[in-house]
C-alpha cells in the first residue's frame, strides 16, 4: 500500500526533514570527493600519518644510532636512503622525524586558531574601542618578522617540542584573526543575527552559537593551511638548530647535513622531500575544502 | 596641507608602534627564565652573594620592572641595542654592517617577484585555460609547500654543482676582492642570482595568481571595452589600461609582506652563507647570543614599520581616490 500511496506520517517527515544530501557538510564532502587532487592529498597525508604511527615498529632502527660509514650513498652499505654525516640511517630519520613535524604542526595550528579566532571574533563583534585595540595589537605582531620572533622565543625558553609549537602559535595567529574579524563584520549585520538578538540572545551566545558557526567554512580552510605553514615553520626552526635536541626531525636532518650537500646530495635533500610532500598534501586538502565550500571558485 | 597632515599622522602612528614593539621586546627579555646576574656570574666562573648583589646593582636588576623598562627604553632610543656576547661588539654596529646585504637580497627578490609574477599573471589572464595558467597553479602549490631552504639546496645542487654556472654561496669571490668597482658589482650580482631567485619563488607564485585574478576582472570592465572600441591596439589595452589597475593590489600586499620576506631571508641567507642579518641571526642562535638575536628582531620590526609607512604614503600619492578620502 505504501508503494502507491505513502501514508500521511511519512509525507510529514519528508516535509520536515530535508533530504540528507542537502546538508551543507555532506554537499561539501561530495564536492571534495570528486576533486582528484584533494583526494590525492588526503591519500598522501594518510600515508605519512601511517608511516609516523607504525613506521618505527616496522623499521626498528634508532635514528640516532650509527649504522655504517658516514655519507654512504643510498642503496649501499645496507642503508636504503644512505647515511648522514655521522653515519646515521636516513631511512630511520625519515620514519621517525615525521612525529615532530606533525605534532608541532597540529599543536601550533590549534593554538594559532584559538588565539586568532578569539581576537578576531571579539574585534569584529564588538567593534569600536575593542576593535581598535585588538587590531593595533595584531599590527604589532605583524611587523615583527614571524620566523625571527619564533627564533627569539625558542632561544630564550630553550627548545622543546612544546616551546617550538607555542612560539609558532604566537607568531602566526594574525592572519586568522583578520579573517575571523572580516567574517564577523560581514555576518553580524545579517538578518538572522538581528533576529537572534531580538529574541533576547546574549552577546556570548551570539558570538559562539550564532555568528561563529556561520563563519566556519573559511576558518576550516584557514586552519588546514595554517597546519601546513606551521610544519614549514617547525622545519625552518629545526633547520637552524632550534629543534628539541632529543628528537629527530626532518628539518634538523637537513640542517645537519647541509654543509656536506656537495658530497652527499641525498643527506640534505631527501628529508626535504618528506617535508614538501607533507605540506603539499595539506595544501591540496585545503584547496579542495575551499572549492568544496565555494563551488563558484571552480569556474575560475 | 592635507598631505602634510596625513604624513604627520602616519608618522605618529609608526612611532607608537615602535614603542609598543620595544615594550614587547623588553617583556620577552624579562620573561626569560633565570636571573641574568647569575648567568653573568656563571660565565665568570661562580661567585658569592655579595658580588651577585653588586652585579644586580650595576645592571639595574634590583630596580622595579617599570624602572628597568625605562632604562631599557632610554638605551634603545639612543641607539644602544646592547652588547653581543659572542662578537663582543655593540649589537647595533653589527646590524648596520650587515644591513646592506640583506636589503640587497630582499629588494632584488621582491623586484623579481613583482616583474615575473605580473608578467606570468598577464599571460595567464589572456588565456585563462592555457599552459601559463596551469604553470601558475603548479608554481603556487610548489611555492607554498616547499621549504625555502630545500629549494635553495636544490638550486645549489643544480646550478652550482651539476651545472656550475653560479657560485655555491657567499657574496664575493675571495680571488676577485681587489678587482675594480665594476667587476666587484658584477661579482656581487653573480652571487646574488641564486639566493634572490630562491627567495622570490613563493612570491612569484602569489603575485602571478593575484595579477591573473585582477587582470581577469579588469579586462571585463567597461573602460577596457571603450578603449578597445575606439581602436586602441590590444598591447596598449593590456599593458597601459588594464595592468595599471591590476597591479594596485600587488603594491598593497608588497608592503604588508615585507616582514615575512625578511623572515624568509633568514633561511635563505643561512643556506647561501649570504653575509646579512639572517646569517648574523643564525650565528647568534648557534652561540646562544640572545642580545644579538633580540636586537635583530627589534631592528627588523622598525624597518618593517618604516617600509609600511612609506608604501602607505606612496599609495596615497599614487591613487587619487585614497587621497580624497583621508
Amino acid at each position: 500500500m505504501s508503494l502507491i500511496a505513502p501514508d500521511l506520517n511519512d509525507a510529514d517527515k519528508a516535509v520536515d526533514m530535508p533530504a540528507p544530501a542537502a546538508s551543507p557538510a555532506r554537499d561539501a564532502w561530495r564536492m571534495f570527493r570528486r576533486n582528484g587532487s584533494a583526494v590525492a592529498g588526503l591519500v598522501i597525508l594518510a600515508a605519512f600519518l601511517l608511516m609516523t604511527l607504525i613506521g618505527p615498529k616496522l623499521y626498528p632502527v634508532d635514528p640516532f644510532d650509527i649504522v655504517s660509514a658516514p655519507l654512504s650513498p643510498p642503496g649501499e652499505e645496507g642503508a636504503l636512503l644512505g647515511t648522514d654525516y655521522l653515519g646515521r640511517d636516513i631511512t630511520a630519520g625519515i620514519v621517525n622525524g615525521g612525529k615532530v613535524s606533525l605534532a608541532v604542526g597540529l599543536i601550533a595550528a590549534a593554538l594559532t586558531m584559538t588565539i586568532g579566532v578569539t581576537v578576531g571574533a571579539l574585534a569584529g563583534f564588538y567593534g569600536g574601542m575593542v576593535d581598535r585595540v585588538l587590531m593595533r595589537l595584531t599590527e604589532v605582531f605583524q611587523v615583527m618578522p614571524p620566523l625571527l620572533l619564533a627564533m627569539a622565543i625558542v632561544t630564550i625558553f630553550s627548545p622543546t617540542l612544546w616551546s617550538v609549537a607555542v612560539s609558532i602559535g604566537i607568531v602566526s595567529w594574525t592572519s586568522s584573526a583578520r579573517l575571523t574579524r572580516a567574517e564577523f563584520l560581514r555576518i553580524k549585520g545579517l538578518e538572522y543575527v538581528k533576529a537572534a538578538r531580538s529574541i533576547g540572545a546574549r552577546n556570548r551566545r551570539l558570538i559562539w552559537r550564532v555568528v561563529l558557526p556561520n563563519a566556519l567554512p573559511p576558518l576550516i580552510v584557514s586552519a588546514t593551511l595554517t597546519t601546513g605553514v606551521a610544519i614549514l615553520f617547525e622545519s625552518g626552526l629545526s633547520f637552524l638548530g632550534l629543534g628539541d635536541p632529543n628528537l629527530m626531525s626532518w628539518g634538523r636532518m637537513m640542517g645537519g647535513n647541509r654543509p656536506y650537500m656537495l658530497d652527499a646530495w641525498w643527506a640534505a635533500t631527501i628529508p626535504g622531500v618528506a617535508i614538501f610532500l607533507t605540506v603539499l598534501s595539506i595544501s591540496l586538502i585545503g584547496d579542495g575544502l575551499n572549492e568544496a565550500f565555494n563551488p563558484r571558485l571552480r569556474e575560475r | 596641507m592635507q598631505v602634510l597632515f596625513s604624513i604627520l599622522g602616519r608618522a605618529a602612528q609608526a612611532a607608537v608602534m615602535i614603542l609598543i614593539v620595544i615594550v614587547l621586546n623588553f617583556a620577552l627579555i624579562h620573561l626569560a627564565p633565570g636571573d641574568p646576574a647569575e648567568v653573568i656570574a656563571g660565565e665568570m666562573g661562580g661567585t658569592n652573594a655579595e658580588v651577585l648583589a653588586q652585579l644586580r646593582a650595576a645592571y639595574g636588576l634590583d630596580k622595579s620592572f617599570i624602572h628597568q623598562l625605562w632604562l631599557y627604553m632610554s638605551h634603545v632610543l639612543s641607539g644602544d641595542l646592547g652588547q653581543s656576547f659572542y662578537f663582543n661588539a655593540p649589537v647595533l654596529s653589527l646590524i648596520l654592517q650587515r644591513l646592506p646585504a640583506t636589503l640587497l637580497l630582499v629588494i632584488s627578490a621582491i623586484l623579481i617577484a613583482i616583474v615575473v609574477g605580473t608578467l606570468l599573471g598577464v599571460m595567464a589572464a589572456r588565456r585563462p585555460n592555457g599552459w601559463v595558467s596551469n604553470l601558475i597553479t603548479v608554481l603556487s602549490l610548489v611555492g607554498f609547500s616547499a621549504p625555502v631552504f630545500w629549494t635553495g639546496i636544490l638550486l645549489i645542487l643544480l646550478f652550482a654543482s651539476a651545472i656550475p654556472i653560479f657560485p655555491v654561496g657567499g657574496m664575493r669571490d675571495v680571488a676577485r676582492l681587489d678587482a675594480g668597482w665594476w667587476a666587484g658589482t658584477l661579482d656581487v650580482l653573480h652571487h646574488l642570482v641564486l639566493p634572490a631567485s630562491t627567495l622570490s619563488i613563493i612570491y612569484i607564485a602569489q603575485y602571478s595568481r593575484m595579477a591573473r585574478a585582477s587582470m581577469l576582472e579588469v579586462l571585463g570592465a567597461d573602460y577596457i571595452r571603450t578603449a578597445r572600441a575606439k581602436g586602441v591596439p590590444e598591447r596598449l589595452v593590456v599593458f597601459k589600461h588594464a595592468l595599471r589597475n591590476a597591479i594596485l593590489p600587488i603594491v598593497t600586499i608588497v608592503g604588508l609582506q615585507f616582514s615575512s620576506v625578511l623572515a624568509g631571508a633568514v633561511l635563505v641567507e643561512a643556506v647561501f652563507a649570504w653575509p646579512g642579518l639572517g646569517s648574523l641571526a643564525y650565528m647568534s642562535i648557534l652561540r646562544r647570543d640572545s642580545p644579538t638575536l633580540l636586537g635583530i628582531l627589534l631592528f627588523s620590526a622598525v624597518v618593517v614599520i618604516v617600509v609600511n609607512m612609506l608604501t602607505d604614503l606612496a599609495y596615497r600619492l599614487i591613487d587619487p581616490r585614497i587621497r580624497a578620502n583621508s
